[in-house]
Protein backbone atom coordinates (compact mmCIF):
# COMPACT_ATOMS: atom_id res chain seq x y z
CA UNK A 1 0.00 0.00 0.00
CA UNK A 2 1.39 3.37 -1.04
CA UNK A 3 0.35 6.43 0.91
CA UNK A 4 -0.38 9.10 -1.62
CA UNK A 5 -0.96 12.39 0.08
CA UNK A 6 -1.21 16.05 -0.75
CA UNK A 7 0.53 17.70 -2.54
CA UNK A 8 0.11 15.44 -5.56
CA UNK A 9 3.29 16.30 -7.39
CA UNK A 10 4.19 15.12 -10.86
CA UNK A 11 7.09 13.21 -9.34
CA UNK A 12 4.87 11.18 -7.00
CA UNK A 13 2.41 10.40 -9.78
CA UNK A 14 5.11 9.39 -12.26
CA UNK A 15 6.50 6.97 -9.67
CA UNK A 16 3.24 4.97 -9.65
CA UNK A 17 2.86 1.71 -11.53
CA UNK A 18 -0.12 -0.29 -12.68
CA UNK A 19 -1.32 -2.63 -9.85
CA UNK A 20 -0.07 -0.32 -7.09
CA UNK A 21 -2.56 0.03 -4.28
CA UNK A 22 -2.78 3.55 -2.94
CA UNK A 23 -4.35 5.14 0.10
CA UNK A 24 -5.15 8.67 -0.90
CA UNK A 25 -5.26 11.56 1.55
CA UNK A 26 -5.92 15.16 0.72
CA UNK A 27 -8.40 17.07 -1.40
CA UNK A 28 -10.33 15.57 -4.30
CA UNK A 29 -12.87 17.23 -6.59
CA UNK A 30 -15.86 15.31 -7.91
CA UNK A 31 -16.85 15.77 -11.52
CA UNK A 32 -19.02 13.72 -13.81
CA UNK A 33 -20.85 14.13 -17.09
CA UNK A 34 -22.05 17.73 -16.83
CA UNK A 35 -18.73 19.06 -15.49
CA UNK A 36 -16.69 17.31 -18.16
CA UNK A 37 -18.84 18.58 -20.97
CA UNK A 38 -18.80 22.10 -19.51
CA UNK A 39 -15.02 22.27 -19.04
CA UNK A 40 -14.38 20.72 -22.43
CA UNK A 41 -16.52 23.36 -24.09
CA UNK A 42 -14.31 26.05 -22.57
CA UNK A 43 -16.29 26.62 -19.37
CA UNK A 44 -14.37 28.28 -16.55
CA UNK A 45 -13.94 27.15 -12.98
CA UNK A 46 -15.31 29.45 -10.29
CA UNK A 47 -12.83 32.14 -9.11
CA UNK A 48 -10.24 30.78 -6.69
CA UNK A 49 -10.77 27.14 -7.69
CA UNK A 50 -7.91 25.29 -9.32
CA UNK A 51 -7.56 21.69 -10.38
CA UNK A 52 -3.81 22.07 -11.02
CA UNK A 53 -2.00 19.12 -9.41
CA UNK A 54 -5.43 18.02 -8.26
CA UNK A 55 -7.42 14.80 -8.24
CA UNK A 56 -10.70 14.47 -10.09
CA UNK A 57 -13.19 11.88 -8.84
CA UNK A 58 -15.84 10.49 -11.19
CA UNK A 59 -18.58 10.36 -8.60
CA UNK A 60 -22.07 11.65 -7.98
CA UNK A 61 -22.21 11.49 -4.20
CA UNK A 62 -25.30 11.46 -2.04
CA UNK A 63 -24.85 14.47 0.24
CA UNK A 64 -27.21 15.54 3.00
CA UNK A 65 -27.21 18.45 5.43
CA UNK A 66 -26.99 17.38 9.08
CA UNK A 67 -28.70 19.09 12.05
CA UNK A 68 -25.89 21.65 12.32
CA UNK A 69 -26.33 22.55 8.68
CA UNK A 70 -23.07 20.87 7.62
CA UNK A 71 -22.83 18.74 4.51
CA UNK A 72 -22.43 15.04 5.11
CA UNK A 73 -21.61 12.50 2.41
CA UNK A 74 -23.70 9.36 2.91
CA UNK A 75 -22.73 7.41 -0.23
CA UNK A 76 -19.82 8.03 -2.56
CA UNK A 77 -18.91 5.21 -4.90
CA UNK A 78 -17.31 5.78 -8.31
CA UNK A 79 -19.30 6.03 -11.51
CA UNK A 80 -18.34 4.54 -14.88
CA UNK A 81 -15.45 6.56 -16.28
CA UNK A 82 -15.54 5.64 -19.95
CA UNK A 83 -18.37 8.11 -20.56
CA UNK A 84 -15.83 10.91 -20.04
CA UNK A 85 -13.37 9.51 -22.59
CA UNK A 86 -14.25 12.14 -25.24
CA UNK A 87 -13.31 14.93 -22.80
CA UNK A 88 -10.75 13.58 -20.36
CA UNK A 89 -7.47 13.96 -22.24
CA UNK A 90 -8.13 17.62 -23.02
CA UNK A 91 -9.14 18.33 -19.42
CA UNK A 92 -6.01 16.64 -18.04
CA UNK A 93 -3.96 18.87 -20.32
CA UNK A 94 -5.82 22.15 -19.82
CA UNK A 95 -6.33 21.93 -16.07
CA UNK A 96 -3.17 20.10 -15.02
CA UNK A 97 -4.92 17.15 -13.36
CA UNK A 98 -2.64 14.58 -11.70
CA UNK A 99 -5.09 11.84 -10.90
CA UNK A 100 -8.48 10.60 -12.05
CA UNK A 101 -10.47 8.29 -9.77
CA UNK A 102 -13.29 6.23 -11.26
CA UNK A 103 -14.30 2.72 -12.23
CA UNK A 104 -14.05 0.59 -15.33
CA UNK A 105 -10.96 2.28 -16.77
CA UNK A 106 -10.59 4.61 -19.74
CA UNK A 107 -9.40 4.49 -23.32
CA UNK A 108 -6.31 5.15 -25.37
CA UNK A 109 -6.62 8.93 -25.53
CA UNK A 110 -6.71 9.25 -21.75
CA UNK A 111 -3.84 6.78 -21.45
CA UNK A 112 -1.76 8.90 -23.83
CA UNK A 113 -2.61 12.06 -21.88
CA UNK A 114 -1.55 10.34 -18.63
CA UNK A 115 1.82 9.64 -20.20
CA UNK A 116 2.33 13.04 -21.76
CA UNK A 117 1.22 15.22 -18.87
CA UNK A 118 1.93 13.03 -15.83
CA UNK A 119 -1.40 11.72 -14.61
CA UNK A 120 -2.66 8.35 -13.31
CA UNK A 121 -6.00 6.60 -13.35
CA UNK A 122 -6.97 5.28 -9.93
CA UNK A 123 -9.65 2.59 -9.83
CA UNK A 124 -11.93 2.59 -6.80
CA UNK A 125 -14.08 -0.43 -5.93
CA UNK A 126 -17.39 -0.01 -7.72
CA UNK A 127 -20.42 -0.17 -5.50
CA UNK A 128 -18.48 0.31 -2.26
CA UNK A 129 -20.53 3.39 -1.46
CA UNK A 130 -20.39 3.02 2.32
CA UNK A 131 -16.71 2.18 2.72
CA UNK A 132 -15.71 5.06 0.46
CA UNK A 133 -18.07 7.53 2.12
CA UNK A 134 -16.37 6.71 5.45
CA UNK A 135 -13.07 7.92 3.95
CA UNK A 136 -14.50 11.35 3.30
CA UNK A 137 -13.65 13.44 6.33
CA UNK A 138 -15.10 16.74 5.29
CA UNK A 139 -16.98 18.56 2.58
CA UNK A 140 -14.93 21.72 2.03
CA UNK A 141 -17.08 23.36 -0.60
CA UNK A 142 -19.50 22.78 -3.44
CA UNK A 143 -19.58 24.53 -6.82
CA UNK A 144 -22.22 24.61 -9.56
CA UNK A 145 -24.80 23.15 -7.18
CA UNK A 146 -27.67 25.14 -8.73
CA UNK A 147 -26.35 24.89 -12.25
CA UNK A 148 -25.87 21.12 -12.42
CA UNK A 149 -27.75 19.68 -9.42
CA UNK A 150 -26.28 17.75 -6.51
CA UNK A 151 -24.86 14.58 -8.13
CA UNK A 152 -23.36 16.55 -11.04
CA UNK A 153 -21.92 19.43 -9.01
CA UNK A 154 -18.23 19.80 -8.16
CA UNK A 155 -17.80 18.74 -4.53
CA UNK A 156 -14.50 19.62 -2.90
CA UNK A 157 -13.86 16.79 -0.46
CA UNK A 158 -11.20 16.06 2.08
CA UNK A 159 -10.41 12.35 2.05
CA UNK A 160 -8.26 10.18 4.26
CA UNK A 161 -6.87 6.78 3.29
CA UNK A 162 -9.19 6.49 0.33
CA UNK A 163 -8.37 3.08 -1.24
CA UNK A 164 -7.77 2.76 -4.97
CA UNK A 165 -5.70 0.73 -7.43
CA UNK A 166 -3.56 2.26 -10.17
CA UNK A 167 -4.91 0.68 -13.34
CA UNK A 168 -3.47 3.19 -15.84
CA UNK A 169 -0.09 4.75 -15.09
CA UNK A 170 1.96 7.53 -16.67
CA UNK A 171 4.24 5.03 -18.40
CA UNK A 172 1.67 3.92 -20.94
CA UNK A 173 0.52 0.79 -19.10
CA UNK A 174 -3.15 -0.10 -18.76
CA UNK A 175 -4.23 -3.01 -16.59
CA UNK A 176 -7.57 -3.02 -18.45
CA UNK A 177 -5.88 -3.56 -21.79
CA UNK A 178 -3.59 -6.19 -20.35
CA UNK A 179 -6.35 -8.25 -18.69
CA UNK A 180 -8.55 -8.04 -21.76
CA UNK A 181 -5.77 -9.48 -23.90
CA UNK A 182 -4.88 -12.31 -21.50
CA UNK A 183 -8.50 -13.27 -20.83
CA UNK A 184 -9.29 -13.24 -24.54
CA UNK A 185 -6.36 -15.54 -25.24
CA UNK A 186 -7.40 -17.82 -22.37
CA UNK A 187 -10.97 -17.97 -23.66
CA UNK A 188 -9.76 -19.06 -27.08
CA UNK A 189 -8.26 -22.15 -25.42
CA UNK A 190 -11.62 -23.05 -23.89
CA UNK A 191 -13.73 -22.84 -27.07
CA UNK B 1 -54.08 -1.30 3.64
CA UNK B 2 -51.47 0.42 5.85
CA UNK B 3 -50.06 -2.89 7.04
CA UNK B 4 -49.27 -3.78 3.44
CA UNK B 5 -47.59 -0.44 2.84
CA UNK B 6 -45.48 -0.77 5.99
CA UNK B 7 -44.48 -4.30 5.02
CA UNK B 8 -43.40 -3.17 1.57
CA UNK B 9 -41.38 -0.26 2.97
CA UNK B 10 -39.59 -2.70 5.26
CA UNK B 11 -38.98 -5.03 2.33
CA UNK B 12 -37.44 -2.14 0.38
CA UNK B 13 -35.30 -1.00 3.32
CA UNK B 14 -33.85 -4.43 3.94
CA UNK B 15 -33.36 -5.22 0.27
CA UNK B 16 -31.40 -2.01 -0.24
CA UNK B 17 -29.22 -2.36 2.86
CA UNK B 18 -28.78 -6.13 3.27
CA UNK B 19 -27.33 -8.70 0.91
CA UNK B 20 -29.12 -12.06 1.07
CA UNK B 21 -27.27 -14.80 2.98
CA UNK B 22 -26.56 -16.97 -0.06
CA UNK B 23 -24.88 -14.07 -1.89
CA UNK B 24 -22.87 -13.07 1.16
CA UNK B 25 -21.67 -16.64 1.51
CA UNK B 26 -20.62 -16.74 -2.14
CA UNK B 27 -18.69 -13.50 -1.65
CA UNK B 28 -16.97 -14.86 1.47
CA UNK B 29 -16.05 -18.06 -0.39
CA UNK B 30 -14.52 -16.09 -3.23
CA UNK B 31 -12.57 -13.91 -0.81
CA UNK B 32 -11.08 -17.15 0.54
CA UNK B 33 -10.22 -18.30 -2.95
CA UNK B 34 -8.35 -15.18 -4.07
CA UNK B 35 -4.59 -15.24 -3.69
CA UNK B 36 -3.45 -13.47 -0.54
CA UNK B 37 -1.88 -10.09 -1.02
CA UNK B 38 -3.34 -9.48 -4.49
CA UNK B 39 -5.41 -6.50 -5.56
CA UNK B 40 -8.25 -8.96 -6.20
CA UNK B 41 -8.18 -9.91 -2.53
CA UNK B 42 -8.14 -6.25 -1.49
CA UNK B 43 -11.16 -5.53 -3.68
CA UNK B 44 -13.09 -8.46 -2.19
CA UNK B 45 -12.19 -7.29 1.31
CA UNK B 46 -13.55 -3.84 0.58
CA UNK B 47 -16.73 -5.38 -0.81
CA UNK B 48 -17.10 -7.52 2.29
CA UNK B 49 -16.56 -4.52 4.57
CA UNK B 50 -19.06 -2.50 2.56
CA UNK B 51 -21.72 -5.17 3.00
CA UNK B 52 -21.23 -5.23 6.77
CA UNK B 53 -21.20 -1.43 7.03
CA UNK B 54 -24.38 -0.98 5.00
CA UNK B 55 -26.26 -3.45 7.14
CA UNK B 56 -24.99 -1.93 10.36
CA UNK B 57 -25.91 1.61 9.28
CA UNK B 58 -29.09 0.55 7.47
CA UNK B 59 -27.88 2.50 4.44
CA UNK B 60 -27.95 1.51 0.76
CA UNK B 61 -25.21 -1.01 -0.10
CA UNK B 62 -24.58 0.87 -3.32
CA UNK B 63 -25.68 4.39 -4.12
CA UNK B 64 -27.29 3.17 -7.33
CA UNK B 65 -30.38 1.60 -5.80
CA UNK B 66 -31.34 0.38 -9.23
CA UNK B 67 -34.46 -0.59 -11.13
CA UNK B 68 -37.20 -1.65 -8.75
CA UNK B 69 -38.55 -5.04 -9.81
CA UNK B 70 -41.43 -6.64 -7.88
CA UNK B 71 -42.34 -10.31 -8.40
CA UNK B 72 -45.67 -11.09 -6.76
CA UNK B 73 -47.36 -14.47 -6.27
CA UNK B 74 -50.90 -13.58 -5.36
CA UNK B 75 -54.02 -15.49 -4.30
CA UNK B 76 -56.78 -15.83 -6.87
CA UNK B 77 -58.93 -12.73 -6.74
CA UNK B 78 -56.40 -10.39 -5.16
CA UNK B 79 -56.89 -6.80 -6.28
CA UNK B 80 -53.68 -6.24 -8.26
CA UNK B 81 -54.40 -2.61 -9.00
CA UNK B 82 -54.73 -1.84 -5.33
CA UNK B 83 -51.51 -3.69 -4.65
CA UNK B 84 -49.74 -1.61 -7.30
CA UNK B 85 -51.04 1.65 -5.86
CA UNK B 86 -49.89 0.68 -2.38
CA UNK B 87 -46.48 -0.43 -3.64
CA UNK B 88 -46.02 2.88 -5.48
CA UNK B 89 -46.76 4.76 -2.27
CA UNK B 90 -44.29 2.51 -0.43
CA UNK B 91 -41.63 3.30 -3.04
CA UNK B 92 -42.24 7.04 -2.68
CA UNK B 93 -41.94 6.83 1.10
CA UNK B 94 -38.86 4.61 0.95
CA UNK B 95 -37.26 7.17 -1.34
CA UNK B 96 -38.04 10.00 1.08
CA UNK B 97 -36.50 7.93 3.88
CA UNK B 98 -33.30 7.50 1.86
CA UNK B 99 -33.63 3.72 1.35
CA UNK B 100 -33.75 4.40 -2.37
CA UNK B 101 -31.87 7.10 -4.29
CA UNK B 102 -33.88 9.50 -6.46
CA UNK B 103 -33.18 7.29 -9.39
CA UNK B 104 -35.85 7.49 -12.06
CA UNK B 105 -35.71 9.91 -14.97
CA UNK B 106 -38.33 10.85 -17.57
CA UNK B 107 -36.77 9.63 -20.81
CA UNK B 108 -38.24 12.47 -22.89
CA UNK B 109 -37.71 15.50 -20.67
CA UNK B 110 -34.73 14.29 -18.63
CA UNK B 111 -36.57 15.35 -15.48
CA UNK B 112 -36.10 13.38 -12.29
CA UNK B 113 -39.10 14.17 -10.10
CA UNK B 114 -37.44 12.46 -7.14
CA UNK B 115 -40.22 9.94 -6.45
CA UNK B 116 -38.99 6.83 -8.32
CA UNK B 117 -42.55 6.38 -9.55
CA UNK B 118 -43.46 6.85 -13.21
CA UNK B 119 -44.14 4.86 -16.36
CA UNK B 120 -42.39 1.50 -15.92
CA UNK B 121 -41.12 2.29 -12.45
CA UNK B 122 -41.50 0.28 -10.33
CA UNK B 123 -42.09 -2.82 -12.46
CA UNK B 124 -44.59 -5.52 -11.44
CA UNK B 125 -44.72 -9.19 -12.41
CA UNK B 126 -47.84 -10.90 -11.07
CA UNK B 127 -48.52 -14.64 -10.85
CA UNK B 128 -51.52 -16.27 -9.25
CA UNK B 129 -51.23 -19.11 -6.78
CA UNK B 130 -53.78 -21.28 -4.96
CA UNK B 131 -53.00 -20.06 -1.47
CA UNK B 132 -54.29 -17.12 0.50
CA UNK B 133 -50.78 -15.89 1.14
CA UNK B 134 -48.98 -13.30 -0.92
CA UNK B 135 -45.30 -13.74 -1.73
CA UNK B 136 -43.52 -10.57 -2.73
CA UNK B 137 -39.96 -10.73 -4.03
CA UNK B 138 -38.00 -7.60 -4.76
CA UNK B 139 -34.90 -7.22 -6.92
CA UNK B 140 -33.00 -3.91 -7.08
CA UNK B 141 -30.81 -3.96 -10.16
CA UNK B 142 -28.21 -1.27 -10.77
CA UNK B 143 -27.54 0.52 -14.03
CA UNK B 144 -23.85 -0.30 -14.41
CA UNK B 145 -24.52 -4.03 -14.57
CA UNK B 146 -27.70 -3.61 -16.60
CA UNK B 147 -25.65 -1.83 -19.27
CA UNK B 148 -23.47 -4.89 -19.84
CA UNK B 149 -26.38 -7.26 -20.47
CA UNK B 150 -26.43 -8.66 -24.00
CA UNK B 151 -28.71 -10.48 -26.39
CA UNK B 152 -27.32 -12.73 -29.13
CA UNK B 153 -29.21 -13.96 -32.14
CA UNK B 154 -27.89 -17.32 -33.29
CA UNK B 155 -26.29 -18.32 -35.55
CA UNK B 156 -23.52 -15.78 -34.99
CA UNK B 157 -20.81 -16.03 -37.59
CA UNK B 158 -18.22 -13.98 -35.79
CA UNK B 159 -18.40 -16.20 -32.71
CA UNK B 160 -18.88 -19.35 -34.82
CA UNK B 161 -21.90 -19.99 -32.66
CA UNK B 162 -24.54 -22.32 -34.08
CA UNK B 163 -28.07 -22.95 -32.92
CA UNK B 164 -27.14 -25.52 -30.31
CA UNK B 165 -25.93 -25.66 -26.72
CA UNK B 166 -22.33 -25.15 -27.77
CA UNK B 167 -23.41 -22.00 -29.64
CA UNK B 168 -25.17 -20.79 -26.48
CA UNK B 169 -21.99 -21.45 -24.51
CA UNK B 170 -19.93 -19.35 -26.93
CA UNK B 171 -22.39 -16.48 -26.75
CA UNK B 172 -22.50 -16.51 -22.94
CA UNK B 173 -18.72 -16.62 -22.59
CA UNK B 174 -18.37 -13.78 -25.09
CA UNK B 175 -20.72 -11.73 -22.91
CA UNK B 176 -18.50 -12.45 -19.90
CA UNK B 177 -15.41 -11.34 -21.82
CA UNK B 178 -17.04 -8.13 -23.03
CA UNK B 179 -18.46 -7.25 -19.61
CA UNK B 180 -15.09 -7.34 -17.88
CA UNK B 181 -14.15 -4.39 -15.75
CA UNK B 182 -17.62 -2.94 -16.17
CA UNK B 183 -20.70 -3.86 -14.20
CA UNK B 184 -18.89 -4.28 -10.87
CA UNK B 185 -17.87 -7.93 -10.85
CA UNK B 186 -17.74 -10.54 -9.56
CA UNK B 187 -21.17 -10.93 -11.05
CA UNK B 188 -23.97 -13.40 -11.45
CA UNK B 189 -25.41 -14.29 -14.85
CA UNK B 190 -29.09 -14.82 -15.53
CA UNK B 191 -29.55 -16.39 -18.95
CA UNK B 192 -32.53 -17.34 -21.04
CA UNK B 193 -32.24 -19.51 -24.13
CA UNK B 194 -35.14 -18.98 -26.52
CA UNK B 195 -38.22 -16.79 -26.37
CA UNK B 196 -38.71 -13.52 -28.20
CA UNK B 197 -36.51 -10.53 -27.43
CA UNK B 198 -38.71 -9.25 -24.60
CA UNK B 199 -39.56 -12.55 -22.88
CA UNK B 200 -35.94 -13.66 -23.29
CA UNK B 201 -34.72 -10.78 -21.16
CA UNK B 202 -37.62 -11.14 -18.76
CA UNK B 203 -36.88 -14.79 -18.09
CA UNK B 204 -33.16 -14.09 -17.83
CA UNK B 205 -33.86 -11.61 -15.00
CA UNK B 206 -36.23 -14.02 -13.31
CA UNK B 207 -33.21 -16.32 -12.81
CA UNK B 208 -32.01 -13.86 -10.15
CA UNK B 209 -34.79 -15.14 -7.89
CA UNK B 210 -32.92 -18.44 -7.60
CA UNK B 211 -30.47 -19.17 -4.79
CA UNK B 212 -26.80 -19.11 -5.75
CA UNK B 213 -25.99 -22.67 -4.59
CA UNK B 214 -29.14 -24.24 -6.11
CA UNK B 215 -28.82 -26.71 -8.98
CA UNK B 216 -30.73 -26.68 -12.21
CA UNK B 217 -33.20 -29.60 -12.43
CA UNK B 218 -32.62 -29.86 -16.19
CA UNK B 219 -29.41 -31.90 -16.61
CA UNK B 220 -28.19 -30.17 -19.81
CA UNK B 221 -28.68 -26.75 -18.29
CA UNK B 222 -27.08 -27.79 -15.02
CA UNK B 223 -24.01 -28.96 -16.93
CA UNK B 224 -23.91 -25.72 -18.88
CA UNK B 225 -24.23 -23.62 -15.71
CA UNK B 226 -21.34 -25.40 -14.00
CA UNK B 227 -19.23 -25.27 -17.13
CA UNK B 228 -19.72 -21.53 -17.70
CA UNK B 229 -18.97 -20.78 -14.05
CA UNK B 230 -15.75 -22.74 -14.11
CA UNK B 231 -14.61 -21.48 -17.50
CA UNK B 232 -15.37 -17.84 -16.68
CA UNK B 233 -13.36 -18.10 -13.48
CA UNK B 234 -10.46 -19.64 -15.41
CA UNK B 235 -10.24 -16.54 -17.63
CA UNK B 236 -8.50 -14.57 -14.89
CA UNK B 237 -10.66 -11.45 -15.20
CA UNK B 238 -11.26 -11.28 -11.47
CA UNK B 239 -13.10 -8.84 -9.19
CA UNK B 240 -13.53 -5.41 -10.83
CA UNK B 241 -11.54 -6.78 -13.78
CA UNK B 242 -8.33 -6.41 -11.72
CA UNK B 243 -7.28 -9.98 -12.57
CA UNK B 244 -7.94 -12.88 -10.20
CA UNK B 245 -9.83 -16.07 -9.63
CA UNK B 246 -13.40 -14.89 -9.20
CA UNK B 247 -15.03 -13.50 -12.30
CA UNK B 248 -18.50 -14.89 -11.59
CA UNK B 249 -20.25 -15.97 -8.39
CA UNK B 250 -22.98 -17.89 -10.13
CA UNK B 251 -24.66 -18.76 -13.43
CA UNK B 252 -28.40 -19.45 -13.77
CA UNK B 253 -29.86 -20.55 -17.07
CA UNK B 254 -33.36 -21.36 -18.26
CA UNK B 255 -34.74 -22.41 -21.63
CA UNK B 256 -38.12 -21.48 -23.08
CA UNK B 257 -39.69 -22.22 -26.43
CA UNK B 258 -38.79 -20.14 -29.46
CA UNK B 259 -40.10 -19.62 -32.96
CA UNK B 260 -38.47 -21.78 -35.61
CA UNK B 261 -37.08 -18.58 -37.14
CA UNK B 262 -35.53 -17.16 -33.94
CA UNK B 263 -32.84 -18.32 -31.56
CA UNK B 264 -32.05 -15.75 -28.90
CA UNK B 265 -29.66 -16.07 -26.01
CA UNK B 266 -30.44 -13.28 -23.53
CA UNK B 267 -27.95 -12.53 -20.80
CA UNK B 268 -28.56 -10.32 -17.80
CA UNK B 269 -25.62 -9.46 -15.60
CA UNK B 270 -26.00 -8.79 -11.89
CA UNK B 271 -23.25 -6.99 -9.99
CA UNK B 272 -21.87 -8.16 -6.65
CA UNK B 273 -24.33 -5.75 -5.00
CA UNK B 274 -27.00 -8.38 -5.67
CA UNK B 275 -30.04 -7.07 -3.86
CA UNK B 276 -32.87 -9.59 -3.70
CA UNK B 277 -35.16 -10.32 -0.78
CA UNK B 278 -38.75 -11.46 -0.37
CA UNK B 279 -41.54 -11.71 2.13
CA UNK B 280 -44.65 -13.80 2.69
CA UNK B 281 -47.58 -11.66 3.73
CA UNK B 282 -50.62 -12.76 5.70
CA UNK B 283 -54.19 -11.84 4.74
CA UNK B 284 -53.86 -8.43 6.41
CA UNK B 285 -50.62 -7.64 4.61
CA UNK B 286 -48.34 -8.15 7.62
CA UNK B 287 -44.99 -9.86 7.14
CA UNK B 288 -45.39 -13.53 8.07
CA UNK B 289 -41.88 -14.56 7.06
CA UNK B 290 -38.83 -13.84 4.92
CA UNK B 291 -38.17 -15.83 1.78
CA UNK B 292 -34.39 -15.68 1.52
S1 LIG C 1 -23.17 -2.03 -11.10
FE1 LIG C 1 -24.03 -2.56 -9.10
S2 LIG C 1 -22.38 -2.23 -7.61
FE2 LIG C 1 -21.81 -1.21 -9.51
S3 LIG C 1 -22.46 0.90 -9.23
FE3 LIG C 1 -24.11 -0.19 -10.31
S4 LIG C 1 -25.50 -0.97 -8.71
FE4 LIG C 1 -23.59 -0.36 -7.73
Amino acid sequence: MINLSFPFTEEKIRALNVRDEVALSGVVFTGRDAVHKYLHEGGRLPPGVSLRDGILYHCGPVVLKDEQGDWKVTAAGPTTSIREEPYQAQIIKDFGIRGVIGKGGMGDRTLAACKEFGCAYLHAVGGAAQVLAECIRKVRAVYFLEKFGSPEAIWELEVEDFPAVVTMDSKGHSLHREIFATSQAELAKHL
Amino acid sequence: MNALQDSLIELIRRTSAEIPDDVRQAILDSLEREKKGTIAESAMKIIERNIALAKQKSQPICQDTGSILFYVDSPVGMDQMRFEDTACLAVKKATKLGYLRQNSVDSLTGINDGTNVGPGSPTFHFHQQRSDRINVRLVLKGGGCENVGAQYSLPNEKLKANRDLDGCRKAILDAVLQAQGRGCGPGILGVCIGGDRATGYEFSKRQFLRLIPDRNPVPELDTLEQDILKTANDLGIGPMGFGGRTTLLGVKICAINRLPASFFVSISYMCWAYRRLGVTLDAEGKIAGWLY
